[in-house]
C-alpha cells in the first residue's frame, strides 16, 4: 500500500480576519496519510486558525486546502467528514454518553444495531464501556476528553483534529492521555492533527511537529530533530531550554565559525543560519550539551561562576554567570559526584563547537 | 491560637457544640432579620390582599345581617308556595329597620343582584310601608305591587340566606343557580365572560407566540455578535423598557389608526386603497401588535441569558460530526435553550393574560380581555366582591398553567440567567 504522502495539502493559505492583519501568511504544508502532526506555537501564532480552515469554520483568505488531492475550500463542514476533538470538548450536554457517540451516526442514517456495535467499540477503545447512560455532567474531566475523543473517531473519518484536547485537564491526567491518544493513534492508523501551545505533548506525542509563529511556519520536522537541530532561535527558545549568547561571526570556515562576543570573548559555534564575516548572531545551545570539569576533549572551555544551585531530585540545575551571560543554566546529573558544585565556586565549562548552533540574532 | 482551640475540644466536647449552636442561632437571626423587611411587606401588601379578595368574593354575610329576622322565619319554609305570614311580618320589622338607619338602598342593589326588578318594589314599600297598619303584614305587602305576592321573589329572597356564596364565581363564567338550585348557563346572547376568558386565552397564546418566534433571532444575534455590536442591540431591547408603557402605547394608538403612520404608508405603496384603510386598531389588531412589542423584552432577556451559556463550539462540534446546519440547530442548539423558552413563555404568558392598560387603549371593544373587565367592575359597578371573584379566577388559571408547565417541562427547567 503506497502511503498518500500530500494527503492534507495547505497550498499557499493566507489567511486574514480584518484586512489588515495577515494570522497565517503563505502556508504550504503537506501531511501524510496515517501520520500524527502537531501544530505547536504560542497563542496567536495563527495555529488554531489553520485547524478552524481546515475543519471548515474558517474560509482562507487566499490559496486553497486539498484533501485527499480535492480542493476543499468550497465544502461545509459537514460534508469534509472530518472528525474533531474541541478545546473544551464540546459535549452534547443534553444526550447521554451514547447519544453523543451516536450522533454522527444517525445524521449518516446508520441502522440500529450498526450504530450500537460502532459505539461499542469506540467505547471500549478508550476504555469506558459501560459508561453508555451516563450525562456529560457526571463525568470527570478525563472521561470527558475521553468520550469526546471516542465520538471523533466512532464514524471512522480519516482525518481527525484535536483543538488542545488536554488543556482544561491536570498534569498527570494529561500525561496519561498522551499516551491513550498516541496508541489509540498507533492502532487505528487515522491521520491527527494536533492543536497545542504545550511543547512536551508536542514532542512526545508526534511524528512530525511545525512551530508556528507569526503566522509562519518556523520549522517542520520530527521531533528529535527539532530539538537538537532547530533552524531560528525562535525555534531553539520555544522549545526546551536553551542558553544563548549573542555575538558577531569574525571568521567562517565551512563547517565552524568564530563568534565574537559582546564582552570580547571568542566562541567556536556551528554555522547554521550565518552566511559571512560580520554576521550579528544568536548563539543556541541546550544545558544538556555543556559538561562541567570534564576530561573529555572539547573546543569550547571556559570558567564560569556558579550563581545558583537548584536541587531538582535527579538533577541539578546550576545558574552560571559565563562569558557574560549571567543567566547561563547547566543540567549536571546527580550520579555524578560533584562536590565542587556551590555557590561562588568558580568552574570550567566545556561543550562541543557542533551543539552551539549559531543562528540568526534575536 | 490553634492549640487553644484544639484544648477546648480534646478535653470537652459539648461546649464547643454549644458554642457553634449559639454562634449558628445569631447568624440565623441576623438572617431573618435581613430579610424581615420584605418578608412583612410581601405579607402586608400581597399575601392579606389575595386573603381578604378570597373571602370579598364568597362574602355573601351583608343580606345575611340585613334581613336576620326574615331569614329566621324561613327556615322552616318550604319554598314551594308563598311563605306564611310569619316571614312577611319578619321581612317588614328588617325592613323598617333598614330604612330608619338609611340602609335599604344597599338591599336593594343587592337583592337585585339576584333578581332583577326588586329595585322598584323596594322602593314602592318603603313609600308605602309608613301606612302599614299592625297585623297581617301578607296582605298590606301584596298589595304594595303584584310582584310581592309573586313566589319567584321570595325565594330569591331566601337565596341570599347563607352567609358564602359562589354566585359570583359561576357569574364569572356566565353561570348561575336557577330557582331550582340547579346551575345552569346563562342565556346565549348574554355570555359575555365566556367569551371574554376565551379571548383571554387566545391573545395572550399567540402574543406569547409571535413573541417567541420574534425574539428567538434576536436572542440568538445577541449572544453570539462582538460585544460591540451585542451591547447596541441589548439597547434598542431595553430600550422600551425605559420608556413609559402610557407612552409607548400612545405611541402605538399614533402609528396604527386609520389616518396613521403605517396606513399612510401603505396607501404610499399602494397595498390599500385610500379609501379603504384597514382598521388596525381599536380591535384585536392593536391588541396583538402593541402588547407583542411591549413584552418582546420578557422573552428576549431570558432567551438571551440562557444562550449566552451555550458555547459556540456545540454548534461546530454538531457540523463537523456530519450534521446539516439545521439538524446541528434542531438536535443539539434547539433543546439546549428550551429552559430559556420555557422561562419566557411562562413569564410572557402570565403577564399577557392579565395585561390591563394596552388593551384597554388600543383594544376597542373586541380586544378588550377579562382584566379590563374587572377593571370595569371595580370602578364603575363598584362590584368588588364579583371583580375579586374573577381576579382569583384569573389567579388560579395562572397557577393552574404553571402547574402543567411543572407537569410537562419541569420548573427546574426555568433558567431566567
Amino acid at each position: 500500500m503506497s502511503k498518500n504522502l500530500d494527503f492534507v495539502k495547505f497550498d499557499k493559505v493566507d489567511k486574514s480576519y480584518d484586512g489588515k492583519v495577515l494570522v497565517v501568511k503563505d502556508l504550504n504544508l503537506d501531511i501524510a496519510e496515517g501520520e500524527f502532526i502537531t501544530m505547536l506555537g504560542p497563542s496567536g501564532s495563527g495555529k488554531t486558525t489553520c485547524l478552524m480552515m481546515l475543519a471548515g469554520f474558517e474560509t482562507p483568505t487566499n490559496g486553497e486546502i486539498y484533501l485527499d488531492k480535492n480542493p476543499i475550500s468550497n465544502i461545509p463542514p459537514h460534508k469534509r467528514g472530518i472528525g474533531m476533538v474541541f478545546q473544551n470538548y464540546a459535549l452534547f450536554p443534553h444526550m447521554t454518553v451514547y447519544e453523543n457517540l451516536a450522533f454522527p451516526l444517525k445524521v449518516r442514517k446508520f441502522q440500529k444495531d450498526e450504530i450500537d456495535k460502532k459505539v461499542d467499540k469506540a467505547l471500549s477503545m478508550v476504555s469506558l464501556s459501560g459508561f453508555e447512560n451516563r450525562m456529560p455532567g457526571q463525568l470527570s474531566g478525563g472521561q470527558q476528553q475521553r468520550v469526546a475523543v471516542a465520538r471523533s473517531l466512532v464514524f471512522d473519518p480519516q482525518l481527525v483534529l484535536m483543538d488542545e484536547p488536554l488543556g482544561a485537564l491536570d498534569k498527570n491526567l494529561r500525561e496519561s492521555m498522551q499516551y491513550e491518544i498516541k496508541h489509540i493513534h498507533e492502532s487505528i492508523g487515522v491521520t491527527v492533527v494536533y492543536v497545542t501551545h504545550d511543547q512536551s505533548e508536542a514532542l512526545t506525542m508526534s511524528n512530525r511537529i511545525a512551530v508556528f509563529n507569526d503566522g509562519k511556519v518556523q520549522q517542520l520536522s520530527s521531533p528529535d530533530k527539532l530539538y537538537e537541530e532547530p533552524v531560528n532561535s525562535f525555534v531553539a527558545e520555544f522549545i526546551g531550554e536553551n542558553n544563548t549568547f549573542a555575538g558577531q561571526v569574525t571568521n567562517m570556515s565551512g563547517k565552524a565559525c568564530k563568534v565574537k562576543l559582546n564582552d570580547g570573548t571568542e566562541i567556536i559555534a556551528n554555522p547554521i543560519s550565518v552566511k559571512s564575516n560580520g554576521d550579528k548572531t544568536t548563539v543556541s545551545l541546550r544545558p544538556e550539551r555543556a559538561l562541567i570539569n570534564t576530561k573529555e576533549k572539547m573546543d569550547n572551555n571556559f570558567k564560569g561562576k556558579i550563581e545558583e544551585v537548584i536541587y531538582h531530585g535527579d538533577h541539578t540545575r546550576v545558574r552560571l554567570d559565563l562569558l557574560g551571560n549571567k543567566e547561563f543554566i547547566l543540567k549536571v546529573p546527580n550520579s555524578s559526584a560533584n562536590m565542587d558544585i556551590k555557590m561562588g565556586n568558580q568552574i570550567n565549562v566545556s561543550w562541543n563547537s557542533h551543539d552551539a548552533r549559531a543562528l540568526d540574532p534575536k | 491560637m490553634s492549640s487553644e482551640t484544639g484544648k477546648i475540644l480534646t478535653t470537652d466536647g459539648i461546649p464547643l457544640e454549644v458554642s457553634l449552636k449559639k454562634a449558628e442561632r445569631k447568624n440565623k437571626i441576623k438572617a431573618f432579620l435581613l430579610v424581615a423587611p420584605l418578608l412583612l411587606f410581601l405579607l402586608i401588601t400581597y399575601i392579606f390582599p389575595i386573603g381578604d379578595m378570597l373571602m370579598r368574593s364568597v362574602d355573601d354575610k351583608m343580606v345575611t345581617e340585613m334581613l336576620p329576622k326574615t331569614f329566621k322565619s324561613m327556615e322552616k319554609w318550604d319554598g314551594k308556595e308563598l311563605p306564611p305570614e310569619e316571614v312577611f311580618e319578619s321581612f317588614y320589622l328588617d325592613f323598617q329597620k333598614l330604612v330608619e338607619e338609611k340602609r335599604d338602598g344597599k338591599l336593594s342593589t343587592q337583592l337585585n343582584y339576584t333578581k332583577n326588578g326588586f329595585k322598584s318594589i323596594l322602593k314602592k314599600l318603603r313609600r308605602k310601608a309608613k301606612n302599614f297598619e299592625e297585623g297581617n303584614y301578607k296582605e298590606q305587602i301584596m298589595a304594595v305591587h303584584q310582584r310581592w305576592a309573586d313566589v319567584e321573589y321570595w325565594r330569591a329572597i331566601q337565596r341570599r340566606a347563607p352567609a358564602y356564596t359562589s354566585q359570583k364565581y359561576l357569574k364569572g363564567i356566565d353561570m348561575y343557580k336557577n330557582e331550582e338550585g340547579n346551575i345552569v348557563s346563562v342565556e346565549e346572547d348574554r355570555r359575555i365572560h365566556r367569551i371574554l376568558w376565551l379571548r383571554t386565552l387566545e391573545i395572550a397564546f399567540f402574543v406569547t407566540l409571535l413573541c417567541f418566534l420574534m425574539a428567538y433571532p434576536i436572542a440568538h444575534l445577541l449572544a453570539t455578535l462582538p460585544m460591540k455590536y451585542s451591547n447596541l442591540l441589548m439597547i434598542c431591547v431595553l430600550l422600551p423598557f425605559w420608556t413609559s408603557l402610557l407612552v409607548r402605547t400612545a405611541s402605538w394608538m399614533i402609528l396604527l389608526q386609520q389616518q396613521g403612520v403605517v396606513n399612510d404608508f401603505f396607501v404610499m405603496i399602494g397595498l390599500v386603497a385610500d379609501d379603504s384603510r384597514p382598521e388596525m386598531m381599536f380591535n384585536k389588531t392593536g391588541t396583538y401588535v402593541a402588547m407583542t412589542q411591549i413584552l418582546l423584552p420578557f422573552m428576549v432577556l431570558p432567551l438571551y441569558s440562557v444562550m449566552k451559556t451555550i458555547s459556540p463550539s456545540l454548534m461546530r462540534a454538531g457540523k463537523s460530526l456530519g450534521g446539516t446546519p439545521f439538524v446541528a440547530f434542531w438536535k443539539v442548539y434547539f433543546p439546549l435553550t428550551i429552559p430559556g423558552i420555557g422561562a419566557g413563555c411562562l413569564l410572557v404568558f402570565i403577564l399577557a393574560i392579565g395585561y390591563y392598560i394596552t388593551p384597554a387603549l388600543v383594544g376597542g371593544a373586541s380586544g378588550t380581555l377579562i382584566s379590563n373587565q374587572i377593571a370595569f367592575h371595580m370602578k364603575s359597578t363598584l362590584d368588588w366582591s364579583f371583580a375579586s371573584a374573577m381576579g382569583l379566577m384569573l389567579l388560579a388559571g395562572v397557577l393552574a398553567i404553571y402547574w402543567v408547565y411543572n407537569k410537562l417541562v419541569g420548573v427546574d427547567n426555568i433558567k431566567l440567567g
